[in-house]
């Protein structure tokens, strides 16, 4: 199968978030999606680059289009949604200044190529076809809420992806594979991402917000599409429960992971136990469909 | 006749070093507070994103850079997204920081820095996050021995965290991080 897509997992994809990985590869091998990943890449800068150099912060995810360009494709797959925002921020950035695109040109020893289009998993998923045929089990008792977090739709002029406040792309697939989504108000709300590792009060209050809405609509499940949003959602779950004296018990899934289900991947092919909020007991009624 | 457009005219310096480091103009603003409505952590800062912006026009140096608020935000770009006069507020929060950084101001939530600093470096030198590198030197700069370390053990025993690094693109990010920093320090004594 020839890849049409160059595959940039980055730096969660092979460890933290690995289960995002094995599911994706796994939901595009279901469907026939060629991906192939790219050879040498290197880390986006993520916020930390960001935070403290726009030069930097620019050419470390064009390092990878670069790369991607070089395969000869013109698309790249970014599964991490953090990657994704700064891929695309780095191209839109070059693509408003040309100084600035000299310079991210001059620190990389390389003329910046032309047309690569930056995808999400959830736009190449959605992209016409229909994807309700691969489907053999039934999910019909999950009832999920979809967690875009920030980095998907933000800022809208940049990612052009979806409708910023209240997205349904995830919704949309997880629906075609016979998934019940619901609709919530905190799609987009955020979980405070990197400052779990510095101020774990605010992730842990920005979480428990999110877990107190998932449950208070019905939801079973929560999916999700960044590596980030997972950890805090699904690692810092139990913590939340001590900190606030709450229960949820919510399984935390990625969107791929889901799919891959319903496609009839078995649950230990999708790096289901490595979640610390166990699906077993949701999952225990999953039937052929 | 053509009219002056008063409010794009700055007389703030820390207006301008933002403007030079963001592209961001902060004299756009008319105080809607938008930003600060939609800020999910406005609530831990002291003070929100429209009265940051508000002292930055106002010359309050030392307010603004001694100040939590740019040390707190997520970069969920809620605000960025809102603002109807289009001020990109979370770029103008990083040129803050960094505006902060180079002139020495000791960060008001320096575990915030140190996150930064802990994290580039193992970039710089393994070319991807090498998250286990990542938390031990940022626990040498926090002295925070052991915040997390249930969890991370946790996270460990299910194989969530690597014990080598790979090294892959190690070689091309201390050349680009090097360069980038030649590229900025010559802007720099340019400007």
């Amino acid at each position: 199968m020839a890849a049409k897509y160059a595959y940039y997992p980055g730096c969660s994809l092979h460890s933290t978030g690995s289960e995002y990985d094995v599911s994706f590869r796994a939901v595009c091998d279901k469907l026939g999606v060629g991906i192939e990943e790219i050879k040498g890449w290197v880390c986006c800068g993520t916020s930390p680059a960001h935070c403290t150099s726009k030069l930097l912060s620019l050419a470390l995810p064009y390092e990878n289009i670069c790369l991607a360009a070089k395969m000869g494709v013109n698309d790249l797959v970014a599964p991490c949604a953090a990657c994704f925002a700064r891929l695309k921020t780095a191209q839109y950035e070059a693509a408003e200044d040309p100084k600035v695109a000299d310079q991210i040109s001059e620190a990389l020893e390389k003329p910046l190529p032309e047309s690569v289009n930056i995808l999400s998993p959830l736009e190449i998923f959605c992209n016409g076809q229909d994807i309700s045929k691969a489907v053999t089990e039934e999910l019909s008792g999950l009832k999920v809420v979809c967690y875009y977090g920030c980095l998907l739709t933000r800022p809208s002029k940049v990612m052009q992806f979806d409708e910023c406040e209240y997205p349904m792309a995830m919704d949309e697939i997880l629906r075609s594979v016979g998934i019940t989504t619901l609709d919530w108000s905190y799609k987009t709300e955020c979980c405070g991402g990197a400052l779990a590792m510095t101020r774990t009060d605010v992730v842990l209050k920005l979480t428990r917000d999110i877990l107190d809405e998932a449950k208070a609509v019905g939801a079973n499940a929560i999916a999700v599409g960044c590596p980030l949003c997972h950890v805090n959602l699904d690692t810092r779950q139990e913590e939340v429960e001590a900190e606030y004296g709450t229960n949820y018990g919510l399984p935390v899934f990625y969107f791929t992971q889901l799919m891959a289900l319903a496609f009839g991947v078995p649950a230990d092919k999708l790096g289901l136990q490595k979640h610390f909020i166990s699906a077993d007991g949701l999952l225990s009624a999953v039937s052929p469909a | 006749m053509m009219e002056t457009n008063v409010t794009s005219a700055s007389a703030s310096p820390l207006a301008e070093a933002v403007l030079g480091e963001s592209g961001q103009n902060v004299n756009l603003c008319y105080q809607c507070g938008k930003c600060a409505a939609g800020c999910p952590v406005s609530y831990a800062m002291d003070y929100k994103p429209v009265q940051l912006i508000h002292a930055i026009r106002l010359g309050m140096d030392d307010l603004v850079l001694n100040s939590k608020t740019m040390w707190l935000c997520a970069s969920c770009e809620t605000c960025t997204t809102r603002c109807p006069q289009e001020v990109d507020v979370a770029k103008v929060m990083d040129a803050v920081k960094i505006t902060a950084l180079r002139k020495g101001i000791k960060p008001a939530i320096p575990q915030v820095a140190s996150f930064y600093k802990a994290a580039l470096s193992n970039i710089k030198i393994c070319g991807r996050m090498y998250e286990l590198g990542m938390i031990m030197g940022l626990k040498m700069r926090t002295f925070e021995f052991f915040k997390d370390a249930a969890m991370g053990m946790k996270m460990f025993r299910k194989g969530k965290l690597k014990m080598i690094p790979s090294l892959t693109g190690a070689m091309r990010t201390r050349r680009i991080f090097r360069r980038v920093k030649n590229i900025e320090d010559k802007n720099h004594s340019t400007a």
